[in-house]
């Protein structure tokens, strides 16, 4: 069943099957890597839709992690093909909350997708002032 | 959110409500009205995509602002170009057409503490007002067997009858010498 799972999850994109939180003992367990690169994946569908942008980015949200620059990037490009520039903007804000008390991810986040930021008119919501 | 009577608390109420709206405008959408914080009078279909601000759900079912003006319509097909052309005070337009609340705002701590913790006190000030009045009005008087000579009296009665001897006071009394072990 595992072999299908993965397999079923190769085929159909735009549904990750989250392997990484079953609880086998015998099971494979995902590389963060490969957690990185499926997610990647999946913001880069080129015909991505505004509810699998939700759906993805509300999951993301819930798992314990601060998403990887390279997913957020993947994410921000989806936002731009979707033309919804509230979106990008929701997703740092979420991402700086997600942080929590560790202050020093957020910046290093912004730096990471500075280049991105610039090229797609991002503005983050401390330029916007509405941080506060 | 359950609305006390006093005029104090309730200027309370109205203050944290509007602290927590920043937005002025409350927009219609499918005909209902986006439920706020104090406003619970509207059913709503929860069959149709709902909006709400959650710091766990960044990105609601449906955008904040359904219904368009000219206006914000048009900002929304500038939006289709490149977002740098977009000045900032059109970027915050767009984001406020999505979404109602911004982080911080959705984080707000609010004044609801003291409301509860005034409430609580206030009722246990008059819990123990009642335990005071039924202290004087409906306690019979304090019978005399609690007065310092009854109770050694009644000491002494028990030590002489030998009440619990193996291991209980009259164990603890040394009779030879007449005082306590």
């Amino acid at each position: 069943f595992q072999n299908f799972a993965s397999r079923l999850s190769c085929i159909i994109v735009c549904f990750p099957a989250p392997l990484a939180s079953r609880c086998y003992s015998h099971g494979k367990v995902e590389t963060d890597e490969e957690f990185d690169s499926r997610w990647v994946t999946y913001f880069s569908k080129p015909d991505i839709d505004a509810w699998e942008l939700r759906k993805g980015m509300n999951t993301l949200i819930g798992y314990d992690l601060v998403p990887e620059p390279k997913i957020l990037d993947s994410a921000l490009k989806a936002c731009r093909r979707l033309d919804d520039l509230a979106s990008a903007i929701r997703i740092l804000e979420a991402v700086k909350e997600k942080a929590g008390p560790h202050k020093d991810i957020y910046p290093y986040l912004i730096q990471e997708l500075q280049p991105t930021l610039t090229e797609l008119g991002i503005s983050t919501p401390e330029e916007l002032g509405i941080d506060r | 959110m359950l609305r006390l009577p006093s005029v104090r608390l309730g200027g309370l109420v109205v203050r944290r409500a509007s602290a927590a709206l920043s937005s002025p405008v409350r927009m219609a959408s499918h005909g209902n009205v986006s439920l706020s914080h104090s406003e619970v009078s509207q059913t709503v279909d929860m069959s149709q995509p709902m909006y709400w601000d959650r710091v766990d759900t960044p990105l609601p079912d449906r955008r904040y602002k359904d219904i368009l003006t000219d206006s914000e319509k048009s900002l929304k097909q500038k939006e289709k170009g490149p977002w740098a052309q977009l000045s900032k005070e059109e970027k915050i337009a767009l984001y406020r057409m999505s979404f109602l609340q911004t982080f911080p705002e959705m984080k707000q701590r609010s004044d609801e503490w003291k409301t509860v913790m005034g409430g609580i006190f206030i009722f246990l000030g008059f819990t123990g007002l009642l335990v005071w009045w039924q202290r004087i009005h409906v306690y019979p008087q304090r019978p005399h067997t609690f007065d310092p000579e009854w109770q050694e009296k009644q000491l002494q009665r028990m030590l002489d009858m030998r009440i619990s001897p193996v291991e209980g006071i009259s164990s603890k009394w040394d009779y030879e010498k007449g005082q306590w072990k």
